[in-house]
């Protein structure tokens, strides 16, 4: 069974449709990578699928649930699907541990040593068992993201939703975060990465969504498409991130 | 004129009587305050839109009308229309709670939208339901934003209770007025009078500036 499934999928933010009977149908373990120009809908994809954009039409189904079921329900998926943004999003009264620790202590309701002893597990992870104790502000960027990618392995989700990981990061910070993104890809962690890192892509993806205007306008092999794009928006869209 | 001293002296028994009367109503007042404020600033800034609309119109309706108006309502109008009687501490005690609720109110809203969306989005994501985003998340963070603002609040309402003297509650000013009646020592009175609110004023700020120094605004 798929593990997100949409059917027809329509959104829209007013007048303006933004995803446009989308059908799309992803397997547990696929990495898809999702490209496309700015404002053709992949931020707003990505965030219909933990329901924290309401869809207009169609349906969307995910590890089982509707996103349109009730709000327990809803919160179900989002425990499902773990979400990394673009600017990280940390709760910056809480140190890095705090942060890590809430999603098991509030929303899986462990007990306050066993959280811990988790958030510790999944800083060591991604390599900051050392800055357990600073806060957000006291680290740089792509440890901050490090630290919010840990923050929501830690409720154990089946699926990992990336929305532009790197994208608020200086040159030099992305490999650290795109290393931590890819030894989960290698744990075998289902993922949907929005990104503009086009090596990421041939190495790490499985599949390769280009997106334009609100409908997938090409869905295929990641390698073959980089290297022989038969679109031509596609293409161009290459040439530019490149 | 001489400055003397023994006419605050022999004052100050009954002056200290009513700096606690008006400890005790700005305390009550604005613990309650707070209460009503957190609900209708919440109400304000997350309710559906009959929550938001009562609480416009509560606030709107408090911070359209002076205070010592307010307290006339109360001890009043309100024994009229409801047909109850209130005794002046409880109307003025009354009067702090309605008046500093819809000031915190908007002090509330403010804080809570102030805190960067964001937040409340990866809240959200985590699986958990608003209420708890709101508690855990976004409320201690709109919380250390308030203080300055509350202080500033804190302060407006305990001088406020000055004019409940308007409806006879022996509070500070009230108490000042009644020795100076009998006594004509307006200088000595008024400056004694003036020193307490200083004190009580003071240590408020003294309180606030802790609490800011102890948690970061972030
Ligand atoms: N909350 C909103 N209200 C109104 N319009 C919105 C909202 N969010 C997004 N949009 C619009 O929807 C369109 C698609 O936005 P989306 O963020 O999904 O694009 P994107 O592909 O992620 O672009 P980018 O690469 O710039 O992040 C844009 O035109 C945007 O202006
Ligand atoms: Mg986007």
């Amino acid at each position: 069974m798929s593990i997100v499934e949409f059917r027809k999928v329509t959104k829209r933010f007013g007048q303006v449709t933004i995803l446009d009977q989308v059908d799309l149908s992803i397997e547990p373990g696929e990495k898809v990578v999702l490209i496309g120009p700015s404002g053709s809908g992949k931020s707003t994809l990505l965030r219909c699928i933990n329901a924290l954009e309401e869809i207009n039409g169609g349906d969307l189904v995910v590890d089982g649930i509707s996103v349109k079921s009730s709000g327990r329900m809803v919160r179900m998926i989002r425990q499902e699907a773990g979400m990394v943004f673009q600017q990280f999003n940390l709760f910056p009264q809480m140190t890095a541990l705090e942060n890590v620790a809430f999603g098991p202590r509030r929303v899986r309701h462990e007990p306050r040593q066993e959280a811990r002893k988790q958030a510790l597990e999944m800083l060591a992870k991604v390599g900051l068992a050392d800055r357990a104790h600073h806060y957000p502000s006291e680290l740089s960027g792509g440890q901050q993201q490090r630290v919010a990618i840990a923050r929501a392995l830690a409720v154990k989700p089946k699926l990992m939703l990336f929305d532009e990981p790197t994208s608020a990061l200086d040159p030099e910070l992305r490999h650290e975060v795109l290393r931590v993104m890819q030894a989960l890809a290698e744990e075998g962690m289902t993922m949907i990465v929005v990104t503009h890192e086009m090596a990421f892509a041939r190495k790490v993806g499985t599949r390769l969504i280009f997106m334009e205007g609100g409908k997938i306008a090409v869905d295929g092999e990641p390698r073959e498409l980089l290297a022989n794009p038969q679109n031509p928006r596609l293409k161009e869209f290459l040439q530019h991130v490149a | 004129m001489d400055f003397d001293w023994s006419v605050i002296w022999q004052a100050l028994p009954e002056l200290l009587k009513g700096a606690r009367l008006t400890v005790l109503i700005a305390l009550a007042g604005l613990a309650g305050g707070l209460v009503i404020g957190a609900a209708a600033g919440l109400a304000r800034a997350y309710g559906n839109a009959v929550l938001n609309a009562i609480a416009f119109i509560y606030v709107e309706l408090i911070r359209g009308t002076p205070i010592i108006v307010q307290v006339m309502f109360i001890y009043f109008a309100l024994p009229i229309l409801a047909n109850v009687r209130i005794n002046p501490l409880a109307a003025a005690i009354m009067a702090i709670i309605i008046n500093a609720g819809a000031y915190i109110a908007e002090i509330v809203r403010g804080s809570f939208l102030s805190v960067h969306r964001g937040l409340r989005e990866a809240g959200l994501a985590l699986g958990l339901p608003f209420w708890k985003v709101l508690f855990y998340i976004i409320g201690p963070l709109a919380f250390r934003r308030m203080i300055p603002a509350l202080g500033n609040q804190f302060i407006v309402s305990l001088k406020d209770t000055s004019l409940f003297i308007v409806i006879g509650v022996g509070e500070l000013t009230r108490q000042g007025q009644e020795i100076m009646a009998a006594n004509f020592r307006a200088v000595e009175i008024w400056s004694a009078v003036a020193m307490f609110y200083l004190i009580m004023t003071g240590a408020l700020t003294l309180i606030l500036r802790l609490t800011e120094k102890r948690m970061r605004i972030l």
